[in-house]
Protein backbone atom coordinates (compact mmCIF):
# COMPACT_ATOMS: atom_id res chain seq x y z
CA UNK A 1 0.00 0.00 0.00
CA UNK A 2 2.76 2.52 1.48
CA UNK A 3 4.53 1.52 -1.67
CA UNK A 4 1.92 2.31 -4.64
CA UNK A 5 1.75 5.77 -2.44
CA UNK A 6 5.82 6.49 -2.67
CA UNK A 7 5.51 5.87 -6.53
CA UNK A 8 2.65 8.27 -6.78
CA UNK A 9 5.28 10.44 -4.93
CA UNK A 10 7.96 10.07 -6.85
CA UNK A 11 5.99 11.20 -10.02
CA UNK A 12 4.28 14.18 -7.94
CA UNK A 13 7.98 15.35 -6.85
CA UNK A 14 9.16 15.14 -10.08
CA UNK A 15 6.34 16.91 -12.15
CA UNK A 16 6.84 19.66 -9.95
CA UNK A 17 9.86 19.97 -10.70
CA UNK A 18 9.64 20.06 -14.46
CA UNK A 19 6.88 22.43 -13.78
CA UNK A 20 9.09 25.12 -11.69
CA UNK A 21 12.25 24.78 -15.22
CA UNK A 22 9.75 25.30 -17.74
CA UNK A 23 7.39 27.98 -15.94
CA UNK A 24 10.70 29.56 -14.84
CA UNK A 25 11.01 30.77 -18.80
CA UNK A 26 7.66 32.54 -18.98
CA UNK A 27 7.96 36.13 -19.63
CA UNK A 28 5.95 38.64 -17.45
CA UNK A 29 4.18 39.82 -20.85
CA UNK A 30 2.75 35.89 -20.48
CA UNK A 31 2.03 35.91 -16.62
CA UNK A 32 -2.11 36.15 -17.54
CA UNK A 33 -2.57 33.88 -20.08
CA UNK A 34 -0.39 31.35 -18.37
CA UNK A 35 -2.85 31.21 -15.50
CA UNK A 36 -5.95 31.04 -17.73
CA UNK A 37 -3.95 28.35 -19.81
CA UNK A 38 -2.66 26.59 -17.03
CA UNK A 39 -6.53 26.76 -15.30
CA UNK A 40 -7.54 25.03 -18.35
CA UNK A 41 -4.87 22.25 -17.53
CA UNK A 42 -5.89 22.11 -13.66
CA UNK A 43 -8.96 20.71 -15.43
CA UNK A 44 -7.69 17.88 -15.98
CA UNK A 45 -9.73 16.42 -12.80
CA UNK A 46 -12.11 16.02 -15.69
CA UNK A 47 -10.73 12.51 -16.17
CA UNK A 48 -11.81 11.35 -12.25
CA UNK A 49 -14.96 13.44 -12.73
CA UNK A 50 -16.19 11.81 -15.98
CA UNK A 51 -15.46 8.03 -14.58
CA UNK A 52 -17.41 9.20 -11.00
CA UNK A 53 -20.37 10.35 -13.58
CA UNK A 54 -20.13 7.16 -15.53
CA UNK A 55 -19.75 4.30 -12.70
CA UNK A 56 -23.36 4.08 -11.68
CA UNK A 57 -22.26 3.82 -7.96
CA UNK A 58 -25.27 5.64 -6.23
CA UNK A 59 -27.20 7.98 -7.27
CA UNK A 60 -25.49 11.00 -4.76
CA UNK A 61 -22.08 9.76 -6.31
CA UNK A 62 -23.32 10.14 -9.63
CA UNK A 63 -24.96 13.61 -8.99
CA UNK A 64 -21.64 14.54 -7.36
CA UNK A 65 -19.63 13.25 -10.48
CA UNK A 66 -21.81 14.81 -13.01
CA UNK A 67 -21.47 18.60 -10.80
CA UNK A 68 -17.75 17.83 -10.98
CA UNK A 69 -17.82 17.32 -14.50
CA UNK A 70 -19.92 20.65 -15.35
CA UNK A 71 -17.35 22.03 -13.11
CA UNK A 72 -14.40 20.84 -14.81
CA UNK A 73 -15.83 21.28 -18.30
CA UNK A 74 -16.14 25.00 -17.45
CA UNK A 75 -12.62 25.26 -16.46
CA UNK A 76 -11.04 23.13 -19.60
CA UNK A 77 -13.09 24.47 -22.43
CA UNK A 78 -13.51 28.35 -20.70
CA UNK A 79 -9.49 28.37 -20.21
CA UNK A 80 -8.48 27.03 -23.16
CA UNK A 81 -10.34 29.17 -25.32
CA UNK A 82 -9.90 32.52 -23.07
CA UNK A 83 -6.31 32.05 -23.53
CA UNK A 84 -6.34 31.40 -26.92
CA UNK A 85 -8.10 35.03 -27.52
CA UNK A 86 -5.64 36.35 -25.21
CA UNK A 87 -2.74 35.10 -26.93
CA UNK A 88 -3.77 35.95 -30.51
CA UNK A 89 -3.61 39.72 -29.29
CA UNK A 90 -0.37 39.51 -28.40
CA UNK A 91 1.71 40.69 -31.33
CA UNK A 92 5.16 41.73 -32.52
CA UNK A 93 6.04 45.30 -34.11
CA UNK A 94 4.70 44.92 -37.98
CA UNK A 95 8.65 45.46 -39.03
CA UNK A 96 9.87 42.87 -37.00
CA UNK A 97 7.80 40.02 -37.66
CA UNK A 98 9.43 36.83 -38.55
CA UNK B 1 -7.13 -1.55 -22.17
CA UNK B 2 -5.48 -0.75 -18.45
CA UNK B 3 -2.07 -0.11 -19.91
CA UNK B 4 -3.18 2.13 -23.43
CA UNK B 5 -5.41 4.34 -21.43
CA UNK B 6 -2.53 5.24 -19.10
CA UNK B 7 0.30 5.73 -22.19
CA UNK B 8 -3.15 8.25 -23.49
CA UNK B 9 -2.53 10.02 -19.99
CA UNK B 10 1.64 10.30 -20.28
CA UNK B 11 0.76 11.44 -23.79
CA UNK B 12 -1.69 14.19 -22.28
CA UNK B 13 1.01 15.28 -19.91
CA UNK B 14 3.99 15.06 -22.49
CA UNK B 15 1.47 17.38 -24.75
CA UNK B 16 0.78 20.07 -21.47
CA UNK B 17 4.46 20.41 -20.51
CA UNK B 18 5.49 21.08 -24.41
CA UNK B 19 2.66 23.67 -24.08
CA UNK B 20 3.48 25.01 -21.58
CA UNK B 21 7.10 25.37 -22.83
CA UNK B 22 6.25 27.18 -26.09
CA UNK B 23 4.25 29.85 -24.03
CA UNK B 24 7.93 31.35 -22.97
CA UNK B 25 7.56 33.56 -26.42
CA UNK B 26 4.34 34.90 -27.51
CA UNK B 27 5.32 33.74 -31.33
CA UNK B 28 4.91 30.21 -30.07
CA UNK B 29 2.19 30.81 -27.38
CA UNK B 30 -0.57 30.10 -29.27
CA UNK B 31 0.40 27.02 -30.98
CA UNK B 32 1.44 25.72 -27.13
CA UNK B 33 -1.55 26.68 -25.79
CA UNK B 34 -3.29 24.35 -28.88
CA UNK B 35 -1.50 21.83 -28.52
CA UNK B 36 -2.18 21.57 -24.39
CA UNK B 37 -6.08 21.58 -25.24
CA UNK B 38 -5.37 18.93 -28.42
CA UNK B 39 -3.22 17.13 -25.27
CA UNK B 40 -7.35 17.65 -23.12
CA UNK B 41 -9.62 16.19 -25.36
CA UNK B 42 -7.27 13.44 -26.44
CA UNK B 43 -7.38 12.59 -22.69
CA UNK B 44 -11.37 13.33 -22.30
CA UNK B 45 -12.24 10.66 -25.26
CA UNK B 46 -9.68 8.26 -23.78
CA UNK B 47 -11.46 8.18 -20.42
CA UNK B 48 -15.33 8.24 -22.44
CA UNK B 49 -13.98 4.45 -23.14
CA UNK B 50 -12.69 3.82 -19.59
CA UNK B 51 -14.25 0.20 -18.53
CA UNK B 52 -15.29 1.33 -15.43
CA UNK B 53 -18.08 3.89 -17.28
CA UNK B 54 -21.16 1.50 -17.42
CA UNK B 55 -23.67 4.85 -18.17
CA UNK B 56 -22.69 7.92 -20.32
CA UNK B 57 -26.12 9.51 -20.29
CA UNK B 58 -24.63 12.20 -17.05
CA UNK B 59 -21.46 12.00 -17.96
CA UNK B 60 -22.06 13.72 -21.58
CA UNK B 61 -24.57 16.09 -20.32
CA UNK B 62 -22.42 17.40 -17.88
CA UNK B 63 -19.85 17.79 -20.49
CA UNK B 64 -22.50 19.59 -22.69
CA UNK B 65 -23.69 22.14 -19.57
CA UNK B 66 -19.76 22.19 -19.10
CA UNK B 67 -18.81 24.12 -22.19
CA UNK B 68 -21.41 25.70 -23.17
CA UNK B 69 -20.86 27.75 -19.93
CA UNK B 70 -17.22 27.74 -20.57
CA UNK B 71 -17.53 28.83 -24.40
CA UNK B 72 -19.89 31.65 -22.89
CA UNK B 73 -17.55 32.96 -20.56
CA UNK B 74 -14.36 32.83 -22.28
CA UNK B 75 -16.15 34.57 -25.74
CA UNK B 76 -17.88 37.11 -23.73
CA UNK B 77 -15.19 38.53 -20.93
CA UNK B 78 -14.03 41.63 -21.64
CA UNK B 79 -9.70 41.91 -21.37
CA UNK B 80 -10.50 44.17 -18.42
CA UNK B 81 -11.96 41.22 -16.78
CA UNK B 82 -9.59 38.55 -17.21
CA UNK B 83 -8.82 38.18 -13.62
CA UNK B 84 -12.72 37.91 -12.31
CA UNK B 85 -12.46 35.11 -14.64
CA UNK B 86 -9.23 33.58 -13.53
CA UNK B 87 -10.74 33.73 -10.43
CA UNK B 88 -13.80 31.97 -11.33
CA UNK B 89 -12.03 29.32 -13.42
CA UNK B 90 -9.63 28.53 -10.20
CA UNK B 91 -12.76 27.89 -7.96
CA UNK B 92 -14.60 25.59 -10.29
CA UNK B 93 -11.64 23.71 -10.55
CA UNK B 94 -11.01 23.21 -6.78
CA UNK B 95 -14.94 22.28 -6.75
CA UNK B 96 -14.43 19.97 -9.16
CA UNK B 97 -11.55 18.07 -7.69
CA UNK B 98 -12.97 17.92 -4.09
CA UNK B 99 -16.19 16.64 -5.63
CA UNK B 100 -14.56 13.99 -7.20
CA UNK B 101 -12.65 13.04 -4.18
CA UNK B 102 -16.19 12.91 -1.96
CA UNK B 103 -17.31 10.68 -4.43
CA UNK B 104 -14.61 8.28 -4.00
CA UNK B 105 -15.44 7.99 -0.41
CA UNK B 106 -18.85 7.73 -0.89
CA UNK B 107 -17.95 4.63 -3.25
CA UNK B 108 -15.51 3.47 -0.05
CA UNK B 109 -18.84 3.38 1.84
CA UNK B 110 -20.90 1.44 -0.58
CA UNK B 111 -18.64 -1.21 -1.21
CA UNK B 112 -18.56 -1.44 2.55
CA UNK B 113 -14.67 -1.54 3.12
CA UNK B 114 -12.51 1.30 4.51
CA UNK B 115 -9.71 3.16 2.07
CA UNK B 116 -6.33 2.35 3.13
CA UNK B 117 -4.90 5.27 5.00
CA UNK B 118 -3.06 6.73 2.61
CA UNK B 119 -6.09 7.04 0.15
CA UNK B 120 -7.97 8.09 3.02
CA UNK B 121 -5.66 11.20 3.85
CA UNK B 122 -5.45 12.44 -0.06
CA UNK B 123 -9.23 12.08 -0.11
CA UNK B 124 -9.22 14.76 2.84
CA UNK B 125 -6.63 17.17 1.58
CA UNK B 126 -8.37 16.95 -1.78
CA UNK B 127 -11.47 17.65 -0.08
CA UNK B 128 -9.68 20.29 1.82
CA UNK B 129 -7.50 22.26 -0.72
CA UNK B 130 -10.87 21.71 -3.52
CA UNK B 131 -12.99 23.38 -0.60
CA UNK B 132 -10.70 26.19 0.46
CA UNK B 133 -10.03 26.93 -3.24
CA UNK B 134 -13.70 27.63 -4.18
CA UNK B 135 -14.89 29.54 -1.72
CA UNK B 136 -11.52 31.36 -1.43
CA UNK B 137 -12.13 31.76 -5.54
CA UNK B 138 -15.20 33.15 -5.15
CA UNK B 139 -14.56 36.31 -2.74
CA UNK B 140 -11.84 36.60 -4.81
CA UNK B 141 -13.76 37.30 -7.62
CA UNK B 142 -16.52 39.24 -5.35
CA UNK B 143 -14.01 41.62 -4.01
CA UNK B 144 -12.31 42.49 -7.94
CA UNK B 145 -15.91 42.60 -9.16
CA UNK B 146 -16.95 44.95 -5.90
CA UNK B 147 -19.17 42.74 -5.11
CA UNK B 148 -17.49 42.24 -1.59
CA UNK B 149 -15.24 45.08 -0.31
CA UNK B 150 -11.94 45.51 -1.59
CA UNK B 151 -10.38 46.44 1.48
CA UNK B 152 -8.48 44.38 3.93
CA UNK B 153 -11.87 43.16 6.34
CA UNK B 154 -10.26 42.72 10.03
CA UNK B 155 -12.10 41.69 12.99
CA UNK B 156 -11.00 41.10 17.06
CA UNK B 157 -9.79 37.33 17.39
CA UNK B 158 -8.90 36.78 13.60
CA UNK B 159 -5.64 35.18 14.14
CA UNK B 160 -6.99 33.10 16.96
CA UNK B 161 -10.17 32.38 15.24
CA UNK B 162 -7.96 31.51 12.25
CA UNK B 163 -5.66 29.09 14.56
CA UNK B 164 -8.83 27.18 16.15
CA UNK B 165 -9.82 26.56 12.36
CA UNK B 166 -6.51 25.10 11.69
CA UNK B 167 -6.08 23.17 14.83
CA UNK B 168 -10.03 21.73 14.21
CA UNK B 169 -9.11 20.77 10.60
CA UNK B 170 -6.32 18.67 11.83
CA UNK B 171 -8.56 17.22 14.33
CA UNK B 172 -10.93 16.26 11.55
CA UNK B 173 -8.36 14.57 9.39
CA UNK B 174 -7.20 12.63 11.65
CA UNK B 175 -10.13 11.54 12.60
CA UNK B 176 -10.98 10.50 9.08
CA UNK B 177 -8.01 8.87 9.00
CA UNK B 178 -8.48 6.87 12.04
CA UNK B 179 -12.07 5.52 11.37
CA UNK B 180 -14.58 4.85 8.68
CA UNK B 181 -17.01 5.62 7.73
CA UNK B 182 -17.74 8.91 8.78
CA UNK B 183 -19.51 10.43 5.74
CA UNK B 184 -20.71 13.55 8.15
CA UNK B 185 -16.94 14.25 9.36
CA UNK B 186 -15.95 14.53 5.74
CA UNK B 187 -18.95 17.11 5.46
CA UNK B 188 -18.02 19.02 8.09
CA UNK B 189 -14.48 19.02 6.64
CA UNK B 190 -15.80 20.14 3.72
CA UNK B 191 -17.21 22.96 5.64
CA UNK B 192 -14.24 23.95 7.27
CA UNK B 193 -12.52 24.19 4.11
CA UNK B 194 -15.15 27.10 2.65
CA UNK B 195 -14.76 28.81 5.66
CA UNK B 196 -11.02 29.17 5.70
CA UNK B 197 -11.31 30.00 1.78
CA UNK B 198 -13.41 32.80 2.86
CA UNK B 199 -12.08 33.98 6.20
CA UNK B 200 -8.41 33.95 4.58
CA UNK B 201 -9.70 36.13 1.55
CA UNK B 202 -11.50 38.73 3.18
CA UNK B 203 -8.80 39.77 4.90
CA UNK B 204 -6.63 40.76 1.90
CA UNK B 205 -6.98 43.86 -0.23
CA UNK B 206 -7.04 44.78 -3.34
CA UNK B 207 -3.99 45.52 -4.74
CA UNK B 208 -2.52 42.26 -2.72
CA UNK B 209 -4.69 40.59 -5.79
CA UNK B 210 -2.24 39.62 -8.12
CA UNK B 211 -0.53 37.27 -5.12
CA UNK B 212 -4.10 35.72 -4.00
CA UNK B 213 -4.87 34.97 -7.24
CA UNK B 214 -1.61 33.43 -8.24
CA UNK B 215 -1.64 31.30 -5.08
CA UNK B 216 -5.34 29.77 -5.60
CA UNK B 217 -4.07 29.36 -8.74
CA UNK B 218 -1.47 27.04 -7.73
CA UNK B 219 -4.04 25.50 -5.09
CA UNK B 220 -6.46 24.44 -7.99
CA UNK B 221 -3.52 22.71 -9.56
CA UNK B 222 -2.79 20.67 -5.79
CA UNK B 223 -6.03 19.89 -5.59
CA UNK B 224 -6.13 18.03 -8.69
CA UNK B 225 -2.96 16.07 -7.80
CA UNK B 226 -4.22 15.09 -4.89
CA UNK B 227 -7.01 13.89 -7.09
CA UNK B 228 -4.80 12.15 -8.64
CA UNK B 229 -3.32 9.97 -5.37
CA UNK B 230 -6.73 9.11 -4.62
CA UNK B 231 -7.97 7.72 -7.50
CA UNK B 232 -4.73 6.55 -8.37
CA UNK B 233 -4.60 8.55 -11.93
CA UNK B 234 -0.78 9.92 -13.34
CA UNK B 235 -2.43 12.15 -15.46
CA UNK B 236 -4.08 14.22 -12.74
CA UNK B 237 -1.24 14.29 -10.78
CA UNK B 238 1.66 15.56 -13.27
CA UNK B 239 -0.95 17.90 -14.79
CA UNK B 240 -2.08 18.98 -11.39
CA UNK B 241 1.37 19.31 -10.10
CA UNK B 242 2.60 21.59 -13.42
CA UNK B 243 -0.05 23.91 -12.68
CA UNK B 244 0.50 23.87 -8.80
CA UNK B 245 4.27 24.95 -9.33
CA UNK B 246 3.16 27.20 -12.03
CA UNK B 247 1.09 29.27 -9.15
CA UNK B 248 3.80 29.03 -6.74
CA UNK B 249 6.20 30.71 -8.98
CA UNK B 250 3.62 33.16 -9.57
CA UNK B 251 3.07 33.78 -6.51
CA UNK B 252 6.61 33.98 -5.31
CA UNK B 253 7.40 36.91 -8.22
CA UNK B 254 4.26 38.65 -6.77
CA UNK B 255 5.60 38.65 -3.61
CA UNK B 256 9.19 39.58 -4.63
CA UNK B 257 7.93 42.47 -6.33
CA UNK B 258 6.33 43.90 -3.59
CA UNK B 259 9.21 42.77 -1.28
CA UNK B 260 6.82 40.98 1.46
CA UNK B 261 6.54 37.63 2.42
CA UNK B 262 3.52 35.61 1.75
CA UNK B 263 2.91 35.51 5.28
CA UNK B 264 2.93 39.28 5.63
CA UNK B 265 0.54 39.12 2.80
CA UNK B 266 -2.01 36.47 3.78
CA UNK B 267 -1.80 37.79 7.51
CA UNK B 268 -0.57 41.10 7.18
CA UNK B 269 -4.06 42.84 6.16
CA UNK B 270 -2.20 45.16 4.16
CA UNK B 271 -4.52 48.63 3.47
CA UNK B 272 -6.63 47.79 6.21
CA UNK B 273 -6.37 51.78 7.50
CA UNK B 274 -4.39 50.29 10.28
CA UNK B 275 -0.70 51.93 9.41
CA UNK B 276 1.64 52.57 11.88
CA UNK B 277 1.40 56.44 13.55
CA UNK B 278 4.31 57.17 11.34
CA UNK B 279 2.71 56.50 8.30
CA UNK B 280 0.20 58.95 8.83
CA UNK B 281 2.44 61.85 9.96
CA UNK B 282 4.40 61.38 6.38
CA UNK B 283 1.44 61.81 5.06
CA UNK B 284 0.22 64.36 7.26
CA UNK B 285 3.37 66.66 6.24
CA UNK B 286 2.68 65.77 2.72
CA UNK B 287 -0.59 67.43 2.30
CA UNK B 288 0.71 70.42 3.09
CA UNK B 289 3.12 70.34 -0.06
CA UNK B 290 1.69 72.48 -3.09
CA UNK B 291 1.04 70.42 -6.49
CA UNK B 292 0.69 71.42 -9.69
CA UNK B 293 -1.48 70.89 -11.65
CA UNK B 294 -1.58 70.78 -15.96
CA UNK B 295 -3.77 71.44 -18.90
CA UNK B 296 -4.04 69.66 -20.97
CA UNK B 297 -2.35 71.13 -24.38
CA UNK B 298 0.32 71.87 -21.88
CA UNK B 299 0.54 68.10 -20.97
CA UNK B 300 0.58 67.58 -24.88
CA UNK B 301 3.03 69.91 -25.55
CA UNK B 302 5.84 68.54 -23.34
CA UNK B 303 5.07 65.43 -24.98
CA UNK B 304 5.13 66.09 -28.66
CA UNK B 305 8.34 67.88 -28.33
CA UNK B 306 10.08 64.62 -26.00
CA UNK B 307 12.61 62.66 -27.44
CA UNK B 308 11.26 59.71 -25.39
CA UNK B 309 7.80 59.03 -23.73
CA UNK B 310 7.29 56.30 -21.27
CA UNK B 311 3.60 55.27 -20.57
CA UNK B 312 3.40 53.93 -16.82
CA UNK B 313 -0.04 51.85 -16.84
CA UNK B 314 -1.75 50.73 -13.69
CA UNK B 315 -4.92 49.38 -12.05
CA UNK B 316 -6.50 52.88 -13.13
CA UNK B 317 -6.02 51.98 -16.66
CA UNK B 318 -8.32 48.89 -16.56
CA UNK B 319 -10.99 50.39 -14.20
CA UNK B 320 -11.01 53.21 -16.94
CA UNK B 321 -10.67 50.97 -19.72
CA UNK B 322 -8.38 53.89 -21.65
CA UNK B 323 -6.37 50.95 -23.05
CA UNK B 324 -7.31 52.02 -26.71
CA UNK B 325 -7.08 55.64 -26.05
CA UNK B 326 -3.78 54.95 -24.34
CA UNK B 327 -1.93 53.41 -28.00
CA UNK B 328 -3.98 56.05 -30.04
CA UNK B 329 -2.03 58.57 -28.23
CA UNK B 330 1.21 56.76 -28.28
CA UNK B 331 0.65 56.09 -31.91
CA UNK B 332 0.09 60.26 -32.72
CA UNK B 333 3.38 60.90 -30.74
CA UNK B 334 5.47 58.52 -32.84
CA UNK B 335 4.11 59.99 -35.86
CA UNK B 336 5.67 63.31 -34.11
CA UNK B 337 9.60 61.30 -34.08
CA UNK B 338 8.78 60.68 -30.19
CA UNK B 339 9.81 56.98 -28.34
CA UNK B 340 7.00 55.76 -26.79
CA UNK B 341 7.40 53.07 -24.09
CA UNK B 342 5.53 51.23 -21.83
CA UNK B 343 6.85 50.42 -18.11
CA UNK B 344 5.07 47.41 -16.51
CA UNK B 345 5.53 46.87 -12.81
CA UNK B 346 4.71 43.49 -12.19
CA UNK B 347 2.24 44.12 -9.55
CA UNK B 348 0.28 46.12 -11.70
CA UNK B 349 -3.10 46.15 -12.12
CA UNK B 350 -5.02 43.16 -10.62
CA UNK B 351 -3.33 39.89 -11.48
CA UNK B 352 0.02 38.43 -12.87
CA UNK B 353 0.52 39.81 -16.50
CA UNK B 354 -2.93 42.27 -16.15
CA UNK B 355 -1.42 45.19 -17.98
CA UNK B 356 0.29 43.34 -21.05
CA UNK B 357 -3.00 41.78 -22.05
CA UNK B 358 -4.73 45.30 -22.06
CA UNK B 359 -2.28 46.51 -24.34
CA UNK B 360 -2.04 44.03 -26.38
CA UNK B 361 -5.98 43.75 -26.40
CA UNK B 362 -5.39 47.64 -28.35
CA UNK B 363 -2.72 45.96 -30.36
CA UNK B 364 0.20 47.56 -28.70
CA UNK B 365 3.12 45.41 -29.47
CA UNK B 366 4.47 43.77 -26.91
CA UNK B 367 8.03 44.57 -28.05
CA UNK B 368 7.33 47.98 -26.54
CA UNK B 369 6.18 46.74 -23.30
CA UNK B 370 9.46 46.51 -21.19
CA UNK B 371 10.00 44.83 -17.35
CA UNK B 372 10.71 46.61 -14.40
CA UNK B 373 14.60 45.58 -14.39
CA UNK B 374 14.80 46.91 -18.11
CA UNK B 375 12.97 50.38 -17.93
CA UNK B 376 14.27 51.44 -14.94
CA UNK B 377 17.92 52.53 -16.14
CA UNK B 378 15.82 54.46 -19.04
CA UNK B 379 13.97 56.84 -16.74
CA UNK B 380 17.14 59.51 -16.56
CA UNK B 381 17.06 59.77 -20.75
CA UNK B 382 13.09 59.85 -20.46
CA UNK B 383 11.98 63.05 -21.03
CA UNK B 384 8.21 62.59 -20.12
CA UNK B 385 7.04 59.90 -17.95
CA UNK B 386 3.41 59.43 -17.91
CA UNK B 387 2.39 58.12 -15.45
CA UNK B 388 -1.98 56.35 -15.50
CA UNK B 389 -3.91 55.47 -12.74
CA UNK B 390 -0.44 54.23 -11.22
CA UNK B 391 0.34 54.86 -7.81
CA UNK B 392 2.49 52.75 -5.20
CA UNK B 393 4.44 51.07 -7.68
CA UNK B 394 6.05 54.45 -8.25
CA UNK B 395 6.54 55.82 -4.92
CA UNK B 396 10.05 57.02 -4.25
CA UNK B 397 9.29 56.38 -0.61
CA UNK B 398 10.03 53.28 -1.38
CA UNK B 399 13.10 53.90 -1.86
CA UNK B 400 13.69 56.68 0.31
CA UNK B 401 11.78 56.43 3.33
CA UNK B 402 12.48 53.62 5.70
CA UNK B 403 9.28 54.98 7.86
CA UNK B 404 7.20 53.86 4.80
CA UNK B 405 5.16 50.89 4.65
CA UNK B 406 6.16 50.40 1.02
CA UNK B 407 10.34 50.79 2.05
CA UNK B 408 12.04 48.17 0.17
CA UNK B 409 9.59 47.58 -2.50
CA UNK B 410 11.32 47.82 -5.92
CA UNK B 411 9.55 50.73 -8.11
CA UNK B 412 9.32 52.44 -11.25
CA UNK B 413 12.21 54.99 -10.69
CA UNK B 414 9.83 57.65 -12.97
CA UNK B 415 10.82 60.41 -10.81
CA UNK B 416 14.10 60.40 -12.42
CA UNK B 417 12.47 61.13 -15.83
CA UNK B 418 12.87 64.79 -16.75
CA UNK B 419 9.01 65.58 -16.15
CA UNK B 420 6.67 63.36 -15.13
CA UNK B 421 2.62 63.79 -15.83
CA UNK B 422 -0.03 61.86 -13.85
CA UNK B 423 -2.93 61.17 -14.71
CA UNK B 424 -5.18 61.03 -11.60
CA UNK B 425 -9.01 61.00 -10.44
CA UNK B 426 -8.22 62.56 -7.56
CA UNK B 427 -4.98 63.01 -4.79
CA UNK B 428 -6.79 60.05 -2.86
CA UNK B 429 -3.90 58.02 -1.45
CA UNK B 430 -2.81 54.31 -3.25
CA UNK B 431 -3.85 51.39 -2.43
CA UNK B 432 -1.65 50.97 1.01
CA UNK B 433 -3.49 54.19 2.12
CA UNK B 434 0.62 56.32 1.76
CA UNK B 435 0.49 59.38 0.71
CA UNK B 436 3.01 59.54 -2.86
CA UNK B 437 5.91 62.24 -2.88
CA UNK B 438 5.92 61.78 -6.38
CA UNK B 439 2.87 63.79 -6.75
CA UNK B 440 4.48 66.89 -4.66
CA UNK B 441 8.02 66.92 -6.42
CA UNK B 442 8.74 69.83 -8.14
CA UNK B 443 8.91 67.60 -11.75
CA UNK B 444 5.73 66.34 -11.55
CA UNK B 445 2.45 67.64 -12.64
CA UNK B 446 -0.76 66.59 -12.25
CA UNK B 447 -3.60 66.16 -14.50
CA UNK B 448 -7.18 65.46 -12.57
CA UNK B 449 -10.09 63.39 -14.22
CA UNK B 450 -10.89 60.46 -15.88
CA UNK B 451 -8.11 58.68 -17.28
CA UNK B 452 -9.77 57.97 -21.04
CA UNK B 453 -11.46 61.62 -20.46
CA UNK B 454 -7.93 62.79 -19.98
CA UNK B 455 -6.19 61.15 -22.74
CA UNK B 456 -9.05 62.09 -25.12
CA UNK B 457 -8.32 65.28 -24.18
CA UNK B 458 -4.83 64.89 -24.70
CA UNK B 459 -5.20 63.40 -28.22
CA UNK B 460 -6.95 66.55 -29.29
CA UNK B 461 -3.92 68.69 -28.08
CA UNK B 462 -1.49 66.22 -30.22
CA UNK B 463 -3.27 66.18 -33.19
CA UNK B 464 -3.95 69.90 -33.23
CA UNK B 465 0.07 70.72 -32.59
Amino acid sequence: MIEGLVDLLVVFVLAMFIGFEVITKVPPTLHTPLMSGSNAISGVTILGAMVVAGRSDTRIATILGMVAVVFAMINVVGGFLVTDRMLHMFKAKPGEQK
Amino acid sequence: MEAILKLIYLAAAVCFIFGLKRLSHPRTAVSGNQLAAVGMLVAIIATAFDRQILSWQWMIIGIVIGSGIGAVLALKVKMTAMPEMVALLNGFGGAASALVASAEYIRYMTLGQSPPADVAVTIQLSVLIGTVTFSGSLIAFGKLREIVTGTAVTYPLQKTLNAILFLGTVGLIVWLAVEFPLPYILLALAGVGLLLGVLSVIPIGGADMPVIIALLNSYSGLAASMTGFVINNHGLIISGALVGASGLILTAIMCKAMNRSLANVLFGAFGAGAETGTSVIVAGQAIEQPIRQITADDAAMLMAFGKQVVVVPGYGLAVAQAQHEVRELAELLEKKGVTVKYAIHPVAGRMPGHMNVLLAEANVPYDELFDMDVINPEFEHTDVSLVIGANDVVNPAARSNPESPLYGMPILDVDKSRACIVLKRSMRPGFAGVDNELFYATATSMLFGDAKDSIKKLIQEVKEL
